[in-house]
């Protein structure tokens, strides 16, 4: 394998003090290309955050939850127990189902509580005793156990979640789908600001580009000095952008419990050093279309 | 080195140049004249490649400049001086790094070079001019600067497009006694005027020819000047 010219990128970066220098600076542009890439990487990131948080809720949703199901028992409140065993029973016979435990009342208190404050008296109400179900990997037959149920524990209903679980996964492949659209949109349009900051400057500056050719500089040379001002501008713009949005994501309030996907936006783990990619993409963006740029407006001049 | 043969030129509808045959052979020293508008500069476009002819071939040192890339013609330049008629300059930048741009641009840009810079800048009178800005020099100093810049290449011709137009005659002098003395070091000059009395004043010094642009022709002038 042929090892990467880092001297290349190097002089690159340091670049040829002389060649700059032909350019004169540009107030301005400069401040808006940078104003302009920070911009757009601050957008990418939160684009990224969103397209990471619900991929990651997509893959919870399409995995966890589809290997848990609940079993709700209604029935008057002395035979509760008894059905609650039955149950427990016939779930414990069941081929595919890993595990089945009947929820506490603390648990149950705890999953009213969003609706009904923290000092509900459980044990007084007529409230259905839950039982959660967790499936192996072959899952189990649903329909199968359902008429089992209804046989033994007529105040049984299984709810598999898959009613309303599809439609959340959907919903958020749709979102992750349109994170990822975002920031293919986001670069194309950090390339068109950079296209016609470039333009703008290589118009401006047609004078010295026409006063270098006469005096017998190559079109790379006069190149050179628009494509490195430009890349290193959105180097540091973008730079500048993605570490305040990462900031800002640090200080989003965190995921609660019963979070729902909005408070969850943000990265995990190795998660973090995603945006750390977008610089350097930006950068090459901004070298792609600062060349195109020159390149175009130099051969139409004599 | 420069070879045109049955050049024509044309912008738009009309003909400004044509037919016209010339080849400019190594120490020669020749001056282009003719009425205002008669081609003199777009001539000297088509020497150094800044225009393609519309017919006839132009050669720079044995390239037809029809089959000669972008980079090629970059590469002519720098063995081309170029004195151009609106001396321009990078108005940024002071007037030893203007002068010196040539060899900046060519990658020659070397310390020993700066001795021979200030030699250079020394020998057309700019010596205490070297940190001015192009904007700040007089017509006279600009025309000498542009001259400078034309030759510090070392090329083996030198075209220069009206350089005394807006001088005074001893300072035009001056500058005529400059590309008589490059001449004498073996430069090919070409100098376009319609100052008769400089080349007058040519004459005395050294073997030139004159060339007359007239009705869209190259015409060798009589000896009568």
């Amino acid at each position: 394998m042929r090892r990467p010219d880092f001297t290349q990128v190097a002089e690159f970066i340091v670049g040829d003090t002389q060649a700059d220098r032909m350019v004169p600076p540009t107030g301005i542009t400069a401040r808006l290309t940078l104003l302009s890439a920070a911009a757009m990487a601050f957008l990418a990131v939160f684009a990224l955050a969103l397209s990471v948080a619900t991929g990651r809720m997509a893959d919870r949703w399409g995995d966890e939850l589809a290997r848990s199901s609940t079993l709700r028992i209604s029935a008057p409140t002395d035979q509760i127990d008894a059905q609650t065993q039955a149950a427990l029973r016939v779930l414990e016979q069941t081929p595919g189902v890993a595990s089945a435990r009947a929820l506490t009342d603390e648990e149950q208190r705890a999953l009213l509580e969003p609706w009904f404050g923290p000092d509900l008296p459980v044990e007084t109400l007529p409230i259905p005793q839950l039982i959660e179900v967790i499936e192996d990997g072959d899952g189990y037959d649903a329909q199968g156990l359902r008429l089992r149920l209804s046989a033994e524990v007529p105040g049984a209903v299984l709810d598999d979640h898959t009613r309303w679980r599809q439609p959340l996964v959907n919903a958020a492949n749709r979102l992750r789908l349109l994170g990822w659209v975002s920031i293919g949109l986001i670069f194309g349009t950090m390339a068109a600001i950079i296209t016609l900051a470039a333009n703008a400057a290589l118009a401006a500056n047609a004078q010295v580009i026409a006063v270098l050719r006469l005096v017998g500089a190559r079109d790379s040379y006069i190149a050179k000095a628009f494509v490195r001002r430009y890349t290193l501008r959105t180097l540091t713009g973008a730079a500048l952008g993605v570490v305040l949005g990462l900031v800002a994501i640090l200080l989003l309030p965190s995921a609660q419990t019963a979070g729902g996907f909005l408070t969850g936006l943000g990265f995990r783990g190795a998660g973090w050093l995603l945006p750390l990619v977008i610089p350097p993409l930006a950068a090459m963006v901004a070298f792609i279309a600062t060349h195109l740029a020159a390149a175009r407006t130099l051969k139409e001049l004599p | 080195m420069i070879e045109l043969e049955n050049v024509a030129m044309s912008y738009g509808g009309g003909e400004l140049l044509s037919d016209i045959s010339l080849q400019l052979a190594p120490g020669s020293f020749h001056f282009l004249t003719g009425p205002s508008g008669a081609g003199k500069t777009t001539f000297l476009k088509l020497c150094y490649g800044a225009l393609m002819p519309t017919a006839g071939h132009v050669r720079l040192f044995d390239h037809d400049v029809r089959n000669m890339a972008r980079d090629d013609i970059a590469l002519a330049r720098r063995r081309i001086g170029v004195v151009h008629q609106d001396v321009r300059f990078l108005d940024h930048l002071p007037v030893a790094d203007n002068v010196a741009l040539p060899l900046t641009v060519s990658g020659r840009d070397t310390l020993d070079e700066t001795v021979n810079l200030r030699e250079l800048l020394a020998w057309v009178g700019l010596k205490a001019r070297a940190d001015a800005l192009p904007p700040e020099l007089s017509g006279g100093e600009r025309q000498r600067a542009a001259l400078a810049r034309a030759v510090i290449m070392s090329p083996d011709v030198i075209l220069a497009d009206e350089p005394t137009g807006n001088i005074d005659w001893e300072m035009s002098q001056r500058l005529l006694q400059l590309l008589v003395e490059l001449n004498r070091m073996g430069k090919t000059i070409m100098i376009a005027t319609h100052d008769l009395n400089l080349i007058r004043a040519a004459k005395g010094q050294v073997q030139a020819r004159v060339l007359r642009i007239a009705s869209r022709r190259l015409q060798l002038a009589g000896a009568d000047l």
